[in-house]
C-alpha cells in the first residue's frame, strides 16, 4: 500500500477540444477527510477535470500534485496506483460480465500468467463488500442488477481497486430520492477513512454531504468556500450566473376532451421482458402530464409504442378516437403527433443532413416542400431561415450539418419542427437532459405555450422538479406500469420519490 | 456404410480451414473488429506457405519440416496483416466493413500477383503427409474419421478447447470480451483497448493464414487464385452462427465442411445433378443460415464495428 | 481558435497528398518484391493508354460498365447498405439479357434490343432485391449475403452457359468453351470507333438521372435519410425497409443493365469472365468518386484506365495484371482511412495549433 493521501492539488489545468475550452486554468485542492463538491451546469467541465485526474485525458497545461508532490498519470491505471478512485456518471460495468469478472478487469494482481485467478477477485469483493456494508452478490450478472445494485457494485469496484480518494461523478442522477439518502448516509460514514470529490448539480445534496464547495462556469472556477457558509440559494446563483427562476405551471386548469387514452397496453422492450405490463394512462387536451420515474421502467417503450415504433402487443392507444396501437410512425405522424425524442443525436436529426433538410424530415412530401416529387428547395430554405430566427437556433448557416450543432440547438431544431408543425398533441422525453439552464428555460416556456393553446402534452422526465414545475397531473411509471397520478396540489418529491421506488401506500 | 463413413472422414478435415479462419475471426469480433478482409488473408496464407517450401525445392519434392516453415511464415504474414488492419481501423478508426473488403482486395491481388510471378501456374506440391495417430487409428470408423489426418487438423480441433480457455479463463481473454462489449469501461479500467485490440487482431490475421496453408500445403495440396472461394466470407458468417463461442463455431464449420463434401459425395456416386448447383450449396446455406440466425443477436459483442475515442462522448 | 483559410487548405491537402503516396508506396513495394520497374509499371498502367485513339476507346468500354455500376452502388451506399454483390448482379442481368435475344432473336431492334436491356435490368434487379429484403426484414448483413450471392450466381451462370444456353455449334465441335452462341444482330448498339459503343452516352445520361433522383426529389431524400441515420428516418415517418429494399433494387437493377449492354455493346453473346471482377471494382469507384456522380463519371474514366493499362502490363513490363487488384483494394482503404483522418476534429485542432504555433514562431524571428 502506498501512502495515504493527505492533500490533493490540481493546479491551472486547462483542455481544449475541438472548438471548446473545457478547462480554462482551473485549480482545486483536496485535504485529508474532507468532501469536496464540484458544482456546476452541464457542460461547465466537471467530469472533463476529474477525466484529468484519472489520467483518462491528458492536460493541455496544469500539473496534479499528491502530498506536494507532482503526479502523472499515462491512464487510470496510473491513478489506482496512487490510490484514487473514480464512479462515472454512467457506470462502467461490462453488462455481460459478472460483479467479479468486472473487478478483475482492474485488478491486477489476479493476472496469473495462464490463468485469471478469479476466486482470489472473489474474496477481494466479499472482504470489501462486508467492511463497508455494501451489500453484493459477486456471483451476479451486471445485467441482472438493478441501477441502485450496479452502483453498489461500482463503489465495491473502486474500493477492491485499492482507492483511498473517491471521485464521485452525478452519484444520484439515475437513483429515487431515498436510493439518493441511503447514498448519502453511507458517503457520509466513509469519510473517515476516505476523501471524496462529488460532483454535483442538485444543491440539496451537495449540502448534506460536503464541506468545501468549488463552483465551475464554462471551465472557470468562479466561487470556492465552505459548503455551511452558503445557502443553496447562493450557490445556485453562482452555478448559472444569474438567477434563474424556470417558469411554473401556474395557470388554472383548462383542460378539454382525452386526447389519448392508454388502456392496458404491453410492450416489449428489445431483450423481450414486458417494458410495459397493462398500462393505463389518459392525458387530457390542454394540460400537461408529467411522467415520473427511474428511467428504465419502460418510458421509452411507452414513447415509441405510441408513435408506432415498436410493436404493442396487447392493449389500445386510443387518439382521438383512433387506434394507435401497431400503426406505423407515418400513420401517427399523419394524425397530429409531435414527438420529441429521448435520444436526440440519432433519433431526433439526421446528423449529415443539413438543417434545412432535418426541418423536412416529416414534411418532404407535402405540396409546401415538394411538387411532384420534386423538392422545393426556395421554401425549404424559407423555413428554415424562419425557424432559425424564430426559435434563436445559434448555427452558421441552414446548410450547416445538424450535427455538428451543440446539445441546446440541436434539441432547438427538434422543437422547432416539432412545435410548427402545428401538432395536435405533443410527447416529450426527457427534452431538457444534458441542457444549460437557458436552454432549459426555453423549451419549457415553449411547452407552457403550448399547454396555454389548448394541447395536450405528456412529459417524460427523470427530473422531479421539471415534472413538478410544469405538469397539472403526474403519473409514476413503475416496472410498467402507472403506479398513481397525482394532481399537482399533492405531488412533493418526498411522495414521488416512494411511489417511483416501487411502493404504494395506498395498497 | 462405407460410404457414409468416407463422407465423414473426408468432412472432418475440409472444415479445418473453416474452423482455424473462424475461430481468428471470432478473437476479432469479441474485441469489437468485424474483419472482412479473412479472405485476403486466407489468400495470401495459402500463397506464403505453399511458396516456401516450393521456392526451397526449386518446384520439386521437399523435406517435410519445409512445410513448417511455410506455415510459419504464412501466420507471420497473417499476424502481420493483422496489424495492418488495426492500423486501418483501430489507429485511423475506419468503417471496418468496407475496409476489410479492401484487405479482401489487397490481399487476394498480392498473392495473385506474387504467384504468377514466382510460380507462374498451377503447381502441385507433395504437402504435409497424414500422421495417423497411433493405435487410435485402428478403430475400426471412429478411427478412419478422426485420426488418419495430418498434424493441422489434429491441432485445429484441439485449439478449440484451448481458445475456449483463453477467452474465458485468462486475462487476456477476459480483457478481449470487456474491449469487444464496452470498450469505454474497459478504458475506464486501465485497460489499454486499442492494443487488445491490435493484439487480437493479429491472433485473427494469424488463424486465418494458417487457414490459407492448411488448404495450399494439406488439403489441395497446390495455390490457385480460386483456391479459398469465399471460404474467409463463409468464416466470418460462421462466426455469427456459432454465436462467438468456439465449440459452437466447430460445430459450423463441421456442417458447413459437410455441404461442401456433399457436392463431392455426389460425383463419386455418379449421380446426374449439375455439379455447379452442388458448388453452390455452401453458399446457400450461409445465406439460409443467416436469415435464421440475423435477427435476434443479443449475444453478439456490442461494440462490434465500433471504433473507440476515448475522448467522444457518446 | 479561428482556422484560418490557408490553414485549412494546406491541412487536407496535406492528408490527401499523404494518403495518395502512401497507396503508391505500397504498390511500389509488391512491384519491387516481384523485380518490375516500378516507373515503367505506373507509366505502363496510368499513361500509356491514353497515347493512343484504339487504347483510348479500350479505356472506356471498360469505364462505362464501371460508371453504371457505381452509380448503382453509390445509391445503396448512400441509402444504407453496402452492396457488393454487384458482380452477381451482373451476371444475372447478362442472363436475363442473353435469355431475351435467344428467345425472340427475330423481333424487330427497336422493340428487341429494349426489351432485352429491360430483362437485364430485371434480371440483376430481382438479385439486388434478395440482399435487400434480407436485411430489411431479417437484419442479414449484405456484406455477407451479397458475396455468398456473388458465388450462387457465378456457379449459376456457368451453368447456364455449359447446358441451357451452350452454343450449338460448340456441341458439334466440343471445344469445351461453355458461351451462348452469337446472339442477333438485333440486340446489338451501334459503335462509334473501335469497340466503343453507344453505352457511352447511356451511362452519362444515367448520371444525370441519379444526380437528380438523390438530391432533388423526396424519393432521394428519403433514401439518404435511411441510409444516414435509420433510426431518426424511422422516427421520421419514412418506411426504412422499404426504401433499403428499393435502393437494393435499383442497384442491382443498375448492375444487370450494365450486363446487358456489355454484351450488346462488346461481346454480343454471352462469355465466361464478362462480369471481369466489375462488381468489386464499381465499388471503388463509387468510393474514390465520392458517392456523387459528378465524382463517379471521371473516377469510372480513372479506373478504366487502370483496368485497362493492367492488361498491357503482363506483356509490356512482366507485370501480372493482378496488380491491379492489390491497387483497388489499396485506394478504397486509403479513401476511406482518409475520410475518417479528415472528419477528426481533435487531430485539426491539435495540427492548427501546431501550425499556428510555428507560424507565429516564424513571425518573432522575422
Amino acid at each position: 500500500m502506498t501512502e495515504k493521501i493527505r492533500s490533493l492539488d490540481m493546479e491551472h489545468i486547462t483542455k481544449r477540444f475541438p472548438g471548446v475550452l473545457a478547462c480554462d486554468d482551473i485549480s482545486i485542492h483536496v485535504g485529508e477527510g474532507e468532501v469536496l463538491a464540484l458544482v456546476g451546469e452541464n457542460g461547465a467541465g466537471k467530469t472533463t477535470l476529474m477525466n484529468i485526474l484519472m489520467g483518462l485525458y491528458q492536460q493541455d497545461e496544469g500539473r496534479i500534485l499528491i502530498n506536494g508532490e507532482e503526479v502523472r498519470f499515462r491512464g487510470p491505471e496510473d491513478a489506482f496506483a496512487a490510490g484514487l478512485g473514480m464512479v462515472h456518471q454512467q457506470y462502467m460495468l461490462v453488462p455481460n460480465m459478472t460483479v467479479t469478472e468486472n473487478v478483475a478487469l482492474g485488478y491486477q494482481q489476479a493476472w496469473k500468467p495462464l490463468k485469471l485467478d478469479l476466486k482470489m477477485v472473489r474474496d477481494r469483493v466479499i472482504e470489501i463488500s462486508e467492511h463497508y456494508g455494501l451489500q453484493v452478490n459477486p456471483d451476479a450478472y451486471i445485467w441482472q442488477l438493478s441501477v441502485g445494485e450496479q452502483q453498489r457494485v461500482e463503489l465495491v469496484k473502486t474500493l477492491c481497486l485499492g482507492a483511498r480518494f473517491l471521485i464521485l461523478d452525478e452519484p444520484t442522477s439515475a437513483l429515487t430520492p431515498q436510493e439518493t439518502d441511503e447514498l448519502i448516509l453511507l458517503l457520509k460514514r466513509m469519510k473517515d477513512e476516505l476523501s471524496i470529490i462529488f460532483i454535483s448539480h442538485k444543491l440539496n445534496e451537495v449540502k448534506a454531504l460536503s464541506n468545501k464547495v468549488t463552483i465551475l462556469r464554462h471551465g472557470k472556477v468562479v466561487f470556492n468556500g465552505e459548503t455551511d457558509d452558503y445557502s443553496p440559494q447562493e450557490i445556485a446563483a453562482l452555478m448559472t450566473g444569474h438567477e434563474v427562476q424556470l417558469p411554473e405551471n401556474k395557470e388554472p386548469d383548462m383542460h378539454g376532451a382525452p386526447a389519448l387514452v392508454l388502456k392496458d397496453v404491453c410492450v416489449r422492450s428489445d431483450r423481450g421482458f414486458l417494458a410495459l405490463d397493462g398500462l393505463d394512462l389518459t392525458v387530457h387536451e390542454g394540460e400537461i402530464v408529467g411522467l415520473a420515474g427511474v428511467s428504465g421502467n419502460g418510458q421509452r417503450e411507452l414513447a415509441e409504442a405510441i408513435n408506432g415504433l415498436r410493436s404493442v402487443e396487447r392493449g389500445t392507444i386510443t387518439f382521438f378516437g383512433v387506434n394507435l396501437a401497431n400503426k406505423n410512425p407515418y400513420y401517427v405522424i399523419d394524425h397530429g403527433m409531435g414527438y420529441i425524442p429521448e435520444e436526440r443525436n440519432v433519433e431526433g436529426i439526421v446528423p449529415p443532413f443539413a438543417i434545412r433538410e432535418n426541418f423536412i424530415l416529416k414534411d418532404s412530401d407535402r405540396e409546401r416542400f415538394s411538387h411532384l416529387s420534386f423538392l422545393k428547395k426556395k421554401s425549404i430554405e424559407e423555413n428554415a431561415k424562419r425557424l432559425r430566427d424564430d426559435f434563436d437556433i445559434r448555427c452558421p448557416g441552414t446548410s450547416t450539418s445538424a450535427g455538428s450543432l451543440s446539445g441546446g440547438n440541436i434539441q432547438k431544431v427538434i422543437l422547432a419542427r416539432e412545435i410548427t408543425r402545428a401538432p395536435k398533441f405533443l410527447i416529450a422525453v426527457y427534452p431538457t437532459r444534458g441542457l444549460d439552464m437557458g436552454a432549459i428555460e426555453f423549451i419549457h416556456r415553449e411547452l407552457l405555450k403550448k399547454r396555454r393553446e389548448g394541447i395536450g402534452i405528456l412529459l417524460v422526465s427523470e427530473e422531479l422538479d421539471e415534472i413538478i414545475n410544469l405538469s397539472d397531473r403526474i403519473a409514476v411509471i413503475y416496472k410498467g406500469k402507472i403506479q398513481k397520478v397525482l394532481p399537482h396540489a399533492e405531488a412533493n418529491r418526498r411522495n414521488l420519490g416512494i411511489l417511483m421506488a416501487g411502493v404504494n401506500e395506498d395498497e | 456404410m462405407d460410404f457414409v463413413v468416407n463422407l465423414l472422414a473426408m468432412c472432418v478435415p475440409f472444415s479445418v480451414a473453416l474452423l482455424l479462419a473462424s475461430i481468428g475471426e471470432m478473437f476479432n469480433q469479441r474485441a469489437g473488429v468485424f474483419n472482412l478482409g479473412c479472405e485476403g488473408v486466407m489468400a495470401m496464407g495459402a500463397f506464403i506457405g505453399m511458396l516456401v517450401p516450393f521456392m526451397i525445392g526449386k518446384g520439386g519434392e521437399v523435406a517435410n519440416y519445409w512445410n513448417y516453415l511455410g506455415i510459419l511464415a504464412a501466420v507471420m504474414v497473417g499476424a502481420l496483416l493483422g496489424l495492418f488492419f488495426g492500423l486501418i481501423v483501430v489507429t485511423f478508426r475506419a468503417p471496418q466493413g468496407i475496409a476489410g473488403i479492401g484487405l479482401q482486395m489487397f490481399g487476394v491481388g498480392t498473392a495473385g500477383t506474387l504467384f504468377r510471378h514466382f510460380v507462374g501456374g498451377t503447381q502441385s506440391v507433395v504437402g504435409i503427409p497424414n500422421s495417423p495417430v497411433p493405435l487410435l487409428s485402428k478403430i475400426p470408423v471412429v478411427g478412419d474419421i478422426f485420426f488418419n489426418h495430418n498434424l493441422l487438423v489434429y491441432f485445429a480441433f484441439l485449439f478449440v478447447p484451448v481458445a475456449w480457455y483463453i477467452l474465458f479463463k485468462t486475462s487476456w481473454g477476459l480483457k478481449v470480451r470487456a474491449v469487444g462489449t464496452y470498450p469505454r469501461a474497459a478504458d475506464s479500467m486501465g485497460i489499454n483497448v486499442n492494443k487488445t485490440r491490435y493484439q487480437a487482431l493479429m491472433l485473427g490475421g494469424a488463424l486465418a493464414a494458417l487457414a490459407g496453408a492448411y488448404l495450399s500445403l494439406a488439403q489441395a495440396k497446390m495455390f490457385s487464385q480460386s483456391l479459398i472461394a469465399g471460404r474467409g466470407f463463409i468464416a466470418v458468417a460462421l462466426v455469427y452462427f456459432g454465436h462467438w463461442h468456439p465449440v459452437q463455431i466447430m460445430g459450423g464449420a463441421l456442417l458447413f465442411s459437410l455441404a461442401q463434401t456433399f457436392q463431392a459425395a455426389i460425383q463419386g456416386l455418379g449421380i446426374n445433378f449439375p455439379y455447379e448447383f452442388a458448388v453452390m450449396l455452401p453458399y446457400v446455406l450461409v445465406i439460409v443460415v443467416l436469415s435464421f440466425t440475423s435477427r435476434n443477436q443479443t449475444t453478439s459483442p456490442s461494440a462490434l464495428g465500433k471504433p473507440f475515442n476515448r475522448e467522444i462522448r457518446t | 481558435m479561428k482556422m484560418s483559410r490557408t490553414f485549412k487548405f494546406v491541412y487536407k491537402l496535406g492528408i490527401m497528398l499523404v494518403a495518395a503516396l502512401a497507396a503508391l508506396l505500397m504498390a511500389s513495394i509488391i512491384l519491387w518484391m516481384i523485380g518490375a520497374d516500378v516507373s515503367q509499371t505506373f507509366y505502363t498502367i496510368c499513361f500509356l493508354p491514353l497515347t493512343k485513339t484504339l487504347h483510348m476507346t479500350e479505356v472506356l468500354i471498360r469505364a462505362i460498365p464501371l460508371c453504371i455500376l457505381a452509380l448503382g452502388i453509390s445509391i445503396a451506399y448512400r441509402s444504407g447498405i453496402i452492396n457488393i454483390g454487384a458482380e452477381g448482379q451482373m451476371a444475372m442481368g447478362v442472363l436475363a439479357f442473353t435469355a431475351v435475344a435467344l428467345a425472340a432473336p427475330d423481333l424487330p431492334r427497336p422493340l428487341l434490343l429494349p426489351m432485352a436491356l429491360l430483362a437485364g435490368v430485371l434480371g440483376g434487379g430481382l438479385w439486388g432485391f434478395i440482399p435487400g429484403i434480407l436485411k430489411a426484414k431479417l437484419k442479414v448483413s449484405e456484406l455477407l449475403s451479397t458475396v455468398m450471392l456473388n458465388y450462387i450466381a457465378a456457379q449459376f451462370y456457368t451453368f447456364c452457359l455449359r447446358v441451357l444456353m451452350l452454343d450449338p455449334a460448340e456441341k458439334m465441335t466440343g471445344s469445351g468453351t461453355p458461351q451462348s452462341m452469337r446472339l442477333t444482330a438485333n440486340i446489338e448498339l451501334g459503335r462509334l470507333s473501335g469497340r466503343l459503343h453507344y453505352g457511352l452516352f447511356i451511362a452519362l445520361v444515367l448520371a444525370v438521372l441519379v444526380y437528380l433522383l438523390m438530391w432533388k426529389t423526396t424519393f432521394g431524400y428519403k433514401m439518404r435519410a435511411a441510409g444516414s441515420q435509420d433510426r431518426a428516418a424511422r422516427y421520421g415517418g419514412i418506411n426504412v425497409s422499404k426504401y433499403l429494399a428499393i435502393s437494393m433494387i435499383i442497384s442491382g437493377g443498375f448492375a444487370g443493365l450494365a450486363g446487358g449492354i456489355e454484351i450488346a455493346g462488346v461481346h454480343r453473346r454471352a462469355i465466361e469472365g464478362v462480369t471481369n471482377n466489375y462488381g468489386f471494382s464499381g465499388v471503388v469507384v463509387a468510393l474514390f468518386g465520392g458517392l456523387h456522380p459528378a465524382g463517379i463519371v471521371p473516377a469510372s474514366f480513372l479506373f478504366g484506365l487502370l483496368i485497362y493499362g493492367s492488361t498491357l502490363a503482363p506483356t509490356r513490363v512482366g507485370v501480372p495484371a493482378n496488380i491491379v487488384q492489390v491497387m483497388q483494394g489499396l485506394i478504397i482503404i486509403v479513401i476511406v482511412t482518409a475520410q475518417m483522418v479528415l472528419s477528426n476534429k481533435y487531430l485539426e485542432a491539435r495540427m492548427c495549433r501546431r501550425w499556428n504555433a510555428l507560424f507565429h514562431k516564424q513571425k518573432e524571428v522575422a
